[in-house]
């Protein structure tokens, strides 16, 4: 059998989804946040609703993921992503509607926005990335910095005195009437990709039966903010991250 | 013709929204304005035409909802007065810089702060000159009557489609809260799926189909040469809206030796001080802005030479006196009169004020 | 045909929606109308008072600095609006709880004793058309029948089974209106 045998196309057992643009991401090596944007494309793609879907993207390293997925997209104000995704799914009921937004977009200046979406049952998905730091103006403090981390804002690493504690929003989202999917993946393993996978199909399925308000948190690295090579930043996310950040449901209702 | 009915000029807005066709609207509640939301509340418009219509967490989520609502081609409204107003200018800049059509009312109130639920007019300069930040101008109408309040809710948002930009209606405490004998606009359908693909359909967010690129709304433009032809070109569709859209009108200016010129409201109350003026054997007339932007400059201009005197009359410190004096450069004296914190002078008083300031 | 009037008293007193009938009954009869309200915390138990013009012509100013007829409820608006009627117009007031009446002497002054006939035929939220009749006995600007299309339009339906009990009312206020001056 030659090369020119096995490269065809019936042999192929992975590939590219043509949901991803053929844009090379501006994201740095070792981040996260290409390997969300491909599971999502992926469960775009095998669900049929690249057509029926519209994201909405933050401000924040993921502004440009408009660049990355071939899906009508709109760029939200700092924060704001859970209002304009209000609006697109209440007028457009028969649309897929999320958003992607990271920790400062979410957690910091958008808290009323999400609370408020969640808490109203909102029918769409919300893809939630938390690395700990703010990646896009240069690893700042995020309202989920760890207690004595150190970011270019917290240089001494974050006190409980200065800047209180840890935000764990999707724990209060949880809370929340209108959500009725909200659960915390990573995507540092195969395996854990492989879940984060079936979590964000899940989240999109749940929004077409009109259950509320699908919340997917992501633990992610910044391994640039976090001035770690990808493998220590991997590490350093299983050590200190998941205690704080367990994964796994919070709820599924 | 249609029936005559009385109604509250806020009542009208929520009226007239319904029976445009408007597909939502989003709003939070501030006096002089909730009648607003509670009328279409009560109107349940999406059980007949399929309005939707949601009390939103703040000003700043509402007006974020009207950028995804009118990224999908939709027509989306919210209103508001002053303070409300202050926290939607980030969300009024994002929109402008994408280029999005929609509809905010403004049903002033007197500021600074919290300040007073009484009428004013002191937003002018936020509404014309921008509020947000960046190069970027509103269509601003303003009604001096409830029929104008049922009718600039079509044309503003005819306005917005047309040019793709947000329109506002700048209204005050006084147009917002009176009755007065209003015929209501007749029932339109919303857009079907089909117009909305025909108006808006090479870039809203509809869906992105075999057949078409993706669609992106953003006003992110980081590369500076990108930037600033997208100024560019927003500065060639402000001067087309300079050209095309000045609507103004003008009350026995003809033979006038003084004019005032008034707005909104306080245009009604000037109507009347040029009646007093011209029974007293003075030539007044008045010029009443209708679009505030694109302002009335040609017409000032045209005027000018032949007046002894302008007054800008307004329930502000003087906002618009500054457009009146760009406008006429010089060719006649310009002065301001204007009563603040939500009081509002009468007839008599602006007549007085005409005669003391031109010592006539 | 112009008539400027202002109605001023207590919140829940019927001050706003006298005038609103007032001005549906002037759209009844096609003149053009304004009413505009004081707005704000008056409507919780302050002062409210409301400017009703009606006219033959198209209206400039719904806002006035002197008015042809003020309907006072209360001493608080008799002290802020008496000197506002134009000489010659027409001050009437419900003398119940006024201590300083009105002195003027180049206007037509009235009272109705509202509060006591309201009791009288048992019913308070009468009180406002009472008031209503008196002005129109004082100052038919607009026909009863057109009032009582004026009323028909500005209540909702459900209440209208109440509207001979308003009739009854104006036609009460009428009757019970007295000159002062």
């Amino acid at each position: 059998m030659t090369i020119q045998e096995i490269i065809q196309p019936k042999n192929n057992v992975y590939g590219k989804t043509p949901v991803l643009t053929d844009t090379v991401m501006h994201y740095c090596p070792g981040c996260s946040h290409g390997t969300v944007h491909k599971l999502i494309a992926e469960v775009i793609d095998e669900m049929g609703i690249q057509d029926r879907t519209i994201g909405i993207s933050p401000v924040g390293c993921a502004v440009f993921a408009y660049n990355y997925l071939h899906i009508d997209w709109q760029q939200a104000a700092h924060g704001r992503a859970p209002a304009l995704a209000t609006a697109t799914k209440r007028l457009n009921p028969d649309k897929y509607v999320f958003t992607y937004q990271g920790d400062g977009d979410l957690a910091s200046i958008g808290t009323a926005e999400i609370m408020h979406a969640c808490n109203r049952g909102e029918n769409i998905v919300v893809v939630f990335i938390n690395n700990a730091i703010y990646g896009m103006t240069g690893g700042q403090m995020a309202p989920t910095t760890l207690i004595g981390q150190v970011t270019s804002t917290t240089p001494y690493g974050r006190t409980v005195e200065l800047n209180g504690y840890p935000l764990r929003i999707t724990e209060l989202l949880a809370q929340l009437e209108g959500t009725c999917y909200v659960t915390r993946q990573s995507v540092h393993t195969p395996v854990a990709v492989r879940k984060a996978k079936r979590a964000i199909r899940k989240a999109f399925e749940n929004s077409a039966l009109k259950k509320g308000t699908s919340f997917v948190e992501v633990v992610g690295t910044c391994n640039s903010g976090w001035k770690q090579t990808p493998v220590e930043a991997n590490n350093w996310m299983v050590e200190y991250m998941f205690p704080a950040y367990p994964p796994g449901d919070l709820k599924d209702r | 013709m249609a029936e005559k009915v009385l109604k509250k000029g806020n009542e009208v807005i929520a009226l007239a929204a319904i029976r445009c066709g408007c597909d939502g609207y989003f709003g939070y509640p501030i006096t002089p304005q909730s009648e607003v939301m509670e009328t279409l509340m009560e109107e349940k418009p999406w059980e007949t035409t399929g309005m939707v219509v949601l009390q939103a967490e703040s000003e700043t989520s509402s007006i974020n909802m009207l950028y995804g609502g009118a990224s999908c081609g939709k027509k989306v409204m919210t209103s508001s007065s002053s303070p409300g107003l202050s926290l939607m200018c980030e969300g009024l800049s994002y929109l402008a810089g994408a280029e999005l059509p929609c509809l905010v009312v403004n049903v002033v109130r007197g500021g600074p702060g919290l300040g007073t639920i009484q009428p004013a007019q002191s937003d002018y300069f936020q509404a014309t000159k921008g509020g947000g930040h960046g190069d970027y101008h509103l269509i601003v109408l303003a009604p001096s009557s409830v029929q104008e309040m049922n009718d600039f809710v079509e044309l503003a948002f005819e306005l917005a489609f047309k040019y793709r930009n947000p329109a506002m209606i700048l209204a005050d405490g006084i147009v917002g809260q009176m009755m007065e004998k209003v015929e209501l606009s007749p029932q339109k359908p919303r857009w079907t799926d089909a117009e909305i693909q025909q108006i808006s359909g090479s870039w809203a967010t509809t869906g992105k189909t075999a057949d078409r690129a993706m669609h992106v709304i953003t006003s992110l433009a980081l590369d500076a040469a990108v930037a600033e032809r997208f100024n560019e070109k927003l500065i060639q569709k402000y001067n087309e809206i300079r050209e095309k859209e000045v609507r103004f009108e003008t009350i026995k200016c003809d033979d006038a030796d003084y004019l005032l010129v008034a707005y909104g409201a306080m245009a009604r109350i000037c109507q009347e001080t040029v009646e007093m003026a011209r029974a007293a054997g003075l030539k007044v007339g008045l010029l009443r802005p209708v679009t505030l932007f694109p302002f009335p400059s040609a017409e000032l201009q045209r005027l000018a030479p032949s007046l002894k005197g302008i007054l800008s009359v307004e329930l502000s410190a003087g906002q618009m006196v500054e457009d009146i004096r760009l406008a006429v450069e010089g060719r006649t004296p310009v002065k301001h009169y204007g009563r603040l914190g939500g009081m509002v002078p009468d007839p008599g008083q602006a007549l007085e004020a005409l005669k003391q300031l031109f010592s006539i | 045909m112009k008539e400027e009037i202002i109605i001023a008293g207590f919140g829940g007193q019927g001050v706003l929606s006298m005038g609103k009938i007032l001005a549906y009954s002037g759209i009844m009869q096609d003149m053009e109308v304004t009413w505009m309200p004081s707005y704000g915390p008056e409507m919780r138990g302050g002062t409210a008072n409301v400017t009703v013009v009606l006219s033959s012509d198209r209206i400039s100013s719904p806002i006035v600095n002197r008015c042809d007829t003020a309907i006072i409820l209360n001493q608080q608006s008799l002290d802020k609006f008496e000197a506002m009627v134009k000489p010659g117009g027409l001050l009437l007031y419900d003398p119940n709880g006024i201590t300083q009446p009105p002195t003027r002497s180049d206007i037509c002054i009235c009272k109705i004793e509202a509060a006591e006939e309201a009791a009288r035929i048992g019913n308070a939220k009468a009180y406002n058309m009472i008031v209503l009749g008196a002005y129109l006995k004082k100052r038919p600007v607009v026909q009863l029948d057109n009032v009582i299309r004026g009323l028909k339009k500005s209540i909702p339906e459900r209440h209208h089974k109440l509207i001979p009990m308003n009739e009854q009312a104006i036609r009460r206020g009428m009757e019970a209106v007295i000159d002062v001056c």
